[in-house]
């Protein structure tokens, strides 16, 4: 994969993506729902599209899977 | 936990799974058994902290002591975040994680900050010759990086509000964290994103109408 494409990919925007205030707002809703349905992305595409295009709250989605899941809960 | 009894006669909302509905009752209480629940939940914080610095510990340069302290003040301010905001719990979630949400976004901040301790460049620093590295290393000919370098900058420079510049400057030019920005600007994650993204978009369309990317713009992935 080339700069151009890279380029491309991260200059793309989605236009269902919410931003970071609703995606933070909802984050303990959505994984919750993804530790335990494969249909989250389905069910907030919104949610979804952000996750997939903010570094940092991608970042805190993933902290708080594997928060949930881990051994305690 | 184990349930209870309600605590000074409040009680949960119905819709609380009991462990959640648990949580609220000790928590809204007062006394011995609230001091006792804000304990426990620290501990649970404290743990999540730890975990979620360990997680991420290849983004940063901390180490031992000094990455502890940065757990204990996670859950610290985690858990006054979570007391103040008990209120608002709407049973959406498990109270748990509803709990953790807080922590995680504390560890992300207390990185953003640190970052400032060791910046690796200046936040405003514009040496347009690293942009064809930040998108991969790319074996492409000397011509071809340098086109790719002149066709973002003529671009920034014709489309880009000075606020806009600024954040894209930071972030692409300069690597610096989305998390560190906002601290570095008093700003909040929601608006230095929503500057990239408008940002994006009109640099995206500068480029496709001037021939560099496919004028494909809905593509969703």
């Amino acid at each position: 994969m080339n700069a151009w494409t890279v380029l491309d990919r991260f200059l793309r925007t989605d236009p269902r993506d919410v931003g970071c205030a609703e995606a933070m707002e909802l984050l303990h809703v959505y994984a919750e729902l993804a530790a335990t349905d494969a249909s989250a992305a389905q069910r907030h595409p919104g949610i979804a599209a952000h996750l997939a295009a903010c570094g940092p709250c991608g970042e805190d989605f993933d902290g708080l899977l594997a928060a949930i899941r881990s051994p305690a809960q | 936990m184990a349930p209870a009894d309600p605590v000074d006669g409040i009680s949960p909302p119905p819709r609380l799974d009991p462990d959640s509905g648990q949580w609220i009752r000790v928590l809204s209480g007062t006394g011995s058994q609230r001091e006792a629940g804000l304990a426990r939940l620290h501990e649970l914080l404290l743990r999540i902290a730890r975990a979620e610095l360990q997680r991420r510990s290849g983004q940063f340069r901390i180490t031992g002591p000094e990455l502890d302290d940065l757990a204990y003040q996670a859950a610290a301010d985690a858990l006054l975040a979570i007391d103040l905001k008990l209120g608002q719990f709407r049973g959406e979630s498990r109270f748990t994680t509803w709990a953790y949400k807080f922590v995680i976004f504390e560890v992300s901040a207390k990185i953003g900050r640190h970052f400032w301790a060791h910046p690796a460049v200046p936040m405003d620093a514009e040496d347009w010759d690293r942009l064809p590295g930040r998108f991969g290393p790319d074996p492409a000919r000397e011509t071809e990086r340098r086109e790719l370098a002149d066709a973002v900058r003529r671009a920034v420079d014709i489309q880009l509000t000075p606020r806009q510049r600024k954040v894209f400057v930071a972030i692409v030019l300069n690597g610096v964290p989305l998390d560190a920005l906002v601290a570095e600007l008093g700003s909040t994650r929601n608006a230095i994103y929503k500057t990239m993204f408008d940002a994006r978009r009109k640099l995206r369309a500068d480029l496709a109408a001037n021939g560099y990317l496919d004028d494909q713009t809905s593509r969703h992935s």
